[in-house]
């Protein structure tokens, strides 16, 4: 491999998984410290349709357009899902479960009957995401990463990624303090004059962004994973919030890493040309990390005969 | 444009009425079958509560599918072997729920992380597995991808007949247990006080599930099939409280929906079985939220009104009776009081609403008095001053209010 084809295709497409997963990470962090792990799974899901209409309505694959349409279909299964509940008397899960596989079917035909004879949007990028198609062609040697103008043809998913990890990460940072206390306590919150419901509805959208710009890399259904695995190992490791946050992150990247370089790289170990799915592979990897803080736990544990993890 | 969409319409057309062939007939009349095991099995998913367990574990069958099919090329069977393909995505979906259940118990892992977990990271070594066989120079790893939408055209006469033959299987099940399911889905308690096998009988219940999850999923795919078990279900829901009702109900709009479902995706290009499924069953829960008379957002809204204009006519009434002539109402009360005869043209109490003002009257300060005095006496659903007092108050407080009001 030489480092041009490196340049090419490994570092680019590396690096919009890296940050893809580590956007999703971030958001899945306070999902999961907030028991709304599957928020993530439903959103994934119920915004497709509006990411196609986006889509087809502005032509391109820009985030802007996609992102609105996303945050539309968000708001109405919201909604069906409160009007399911409310008038059927459903518990939350099955009215969750009703309304994002229903929304998500009609994003699929859409997808099939509109999108995917005009341009190359279809279900596979959905399912499997499209991480192989992102190319840094213009690059010639190391001396373009320094290269203005050749940095200026950067993937345009890499750079959307990018920007909305710092945004977000800088977003956290900034409201540090307000996050925690309206995630642990927030009534607490609300009585220190932190308004909880506005950073509530602020996790929720910044998974609904996540979910939305790691699509094209990584899929509708594999950011579940990413969203996931990473904050739920780091629960097990760590029982404080900063450090909570720092392990997510760090296990996302580390999942990302490994599970891209296994993809990429592994196959020509056994000298097989081919590569295999990177997508698939971190989020397998992802998994694997929750496994083995699972383990970890357990065995940290097992010599203690405490009847609380009965 | 208008050409293209008239073609598309009559061959919908022909496939719906099953002109299409033998080889579609028999499919969609499997899928058919399949829908209507899946209302019924799904009901018992859906009032125990397990929707989002099941979808991870139909996400959790891919990697199975995969090293199924690799474990039968190993020993020479090329093709796609239906049985065994099924029975690699039982092993996984399986081992999935099982790490779920591991991870739940331990201390700060909630079960929807738990479910997220298993569901994405299962999927993405499926995924991963699949882009590997895409690569080997074997027949059928073509076919596999239709595992994950569904897609009822590309399969044989004989694997439709096999899936619609264990789906009846599966829904004779639900028939023959159904007065157990009911009970155990409502009061376990109850049930095990009968003495009867409560774990084995829920156990049933969860095994119908992946049975109808693993049957399911060339038809409709891993990534939908959850919706055909629960989409219907709850559908039927807004039309009835009755386990029987909603289970009958969710057969059929099971059976409808992956009736249309299956045909349209034969009819139309590009269609993927299980999306058409799934859409043609969210069409019936969104009519079920609309239209379903005591449920639905439009018979709410409609008793609504109507209970508003009922108690502005007993309030009028009330004023007659306290010997105000021609007591104002609001302008859409009005209406209501013409159309129901108790006002004439020239704003004015007809003779009728004079006949009616002193009972209608009494009965508004009984009810008054019962809701001063004990409100929490008033049954859920009675409504205040129009239902009359003696047709759904309870004895007792009939008793008191009447006393006092004498």
């Amino acid at each position: 491999m030489s480092v041009t084809t490196f340049l090419q295709i490994d570092l680019p497409a590396g690096l919009t998984a890296l940050f893809a997963t580590l956007v999703c990470a971030l958001a899945g962090n306070f999902l999961v410290l907030r028991r709304e792990a599957l928020l993530g799974d439903a959103l994934s899901h119920a915004v497709l349709p509006g990411i196609v209409v986006g889509f087809l309505l502005s032509g391109t694959r820009a985030a802007l357009p996609m992102i609105l349409g996303a945050a539309a279909a968000a708001i109405i299964a919201a909604t069906l899902v409160h009007f399911v509940r409310r008038y059927g008397r459903v518990e939350p899960g099955a009215a969750l479960g009703v309304v994002f596989t229903v929304m998500f079917a009609l994003g699929v035909v859409m997808l099939e009957q509109g999108a995917a004879h005009r341009v190359d949007l279809d279900p596979d990028c959905v399912l499997y995401g499209q991480l192989e198609t992102v190319l840094w062609l213009v690059a010639t040697g190391p001396e373009s990463l320094l290269d203005p103008a050749a940095l200026a043809q950067l993937p345009r998913e890499l750079v959307t990624l990018a920007i909305t990890f710092v945004v977000l990460a800088a977003l956290v940072a900034w409201f540090w303090k307000e996050i925690r206390i309206s995630t642990f306590d927030p009534e607490l919150a609300s009585a220190l004059g932190i308004p909880a419901n506005i950073f509530r509805f602020g996790v929720t959208l910044a998974a609904a962004v996540a979910t939305v710009v790691s699509f094209e890399a990584v899929g509708s259904i594999l950011v579940v994973a990413m969203i996931v695995c990473p904050a739920a190992a780091a629960r097990l490791l760590t029982n404080r919030y900063g450090p909570q946050l720092a392990i997510t992150l760090l296990l996302a990247a580390t999942a990302a890493i490994l599970g891209y370089a296994a993809a990429a790289f592994g196959p020509g170990l056994f000298g097989s040309p081919n590569s295999l799915s990177a997508a698939g592979m971190i989020a397998t990897f992802a998994g694997v990390i929750l496994g083995l803080a699972a383990a970890a736990w357990r065995l940290r544990h097992a010599a203690r005969p405490v009847a609380a993890h009965a | 444009m208008s050409l293209a969409l008239s073609e598309a319409l009559t061959r919908l057309f022909d496939v719906l009425t099953l002109q299409a062939g033998y080889n579609a007939n028999t499919v969609i009349a499997g899928t058919a079958v399949l829908g209507a095991a899946a209302g019924g099995v799904g009901t018992f998913v859906f009032l125990r509560g397990r929707a989002l367990i099941s979808d991870a574990l139909s996400h959790a069958t891919l990697p199975g599918i995969v090293l199924a099919f690799l474990a039968g090329a190993a020993i020479g069977i090329e093709t796609r072997s239906l049985p065994l393909l099924l029975a690699g995505a039982t092993a996984t979906g399986l081992i999935g729920v099982a790490l779920m259940h591991a991870l739940t118990r331990l201390p700060r892992v909630t079960e929807d992380s738990a479910i997220g977990a298993v569901l994405g990271s299962f999927f993405g070594l499926g995924v991963v597995l699949l882009s590997y066989v895409q690569n080997l120079p074997l027949a059928g790893q073509a076919g596999l991808h239709h595992f994950l939408l569904g897609q009822a055209a590309a399969m044989a006469r004989s694997e439709a007949i096999t899936i619609a033959v264990l789906a009846a299987f599966a829904l004779a099940v639900v028939l023959y247990f159904f007065k157990e399911f009911r009970l155990v889905a409502f009061d376990r308690d109850f049930a095990a006080g009968l003495g009867w096998p409560v774990a084995r009988i829920d156990l049933a219940m969860a095994g119908l599930g992946v049975a109808i999850t693993v049957i399911g999923l060339q038809t409709v795919g891993l990534v939908m099939i959850v919706a055909l078990l629960v989409v219907p279900p709850v559908a039927a829901r807004f039309w009835s409280n009755d386990v029987r009702t909603i289970a009958l109900l969710a057969g059929i709009f099971g059976a409808l929906s992956a009736y249309i479902g299956a045909a349209a995706s034969y009819a139309l290009s590009d269609m993927p079985t299980g999306a058409a499924i799934v859409l043609a069953a969210g069409v019936f829960a969104i009519a079920g939220l609309l239209f379903a008379p005591r449920r639905g957002v439009i018979g709410v809204a409609l008793s609504a009104l109507r209970f508003r204009l009922e108690l502005a006519r007993v309030r009028w009434l009330a004023r007659i009776a306290g010997g105000e002539a021609a007591p104002h109402a609001g302008p859409l009360p009005s209406l209501y009081l013409r159309a129901t005869g108790l006002l004439d043209v020239s704003g004015r109490p007809t003779a009728r609403a004079l006949r009616d003002a002193p009972a209608a009257a009494r009965n508004l300060s009984l009810w008054l008095a019962a809701i001063t005095r004990r409100p929490e006496a008033v049954p859920v659903g009675a409504r205040f001053g129009v239902d009359p007092v003696h047709a759904v108050l309870p004895r007792d407080l009939l008793d008191e209010i009447e006393g006092r009001a004498a």
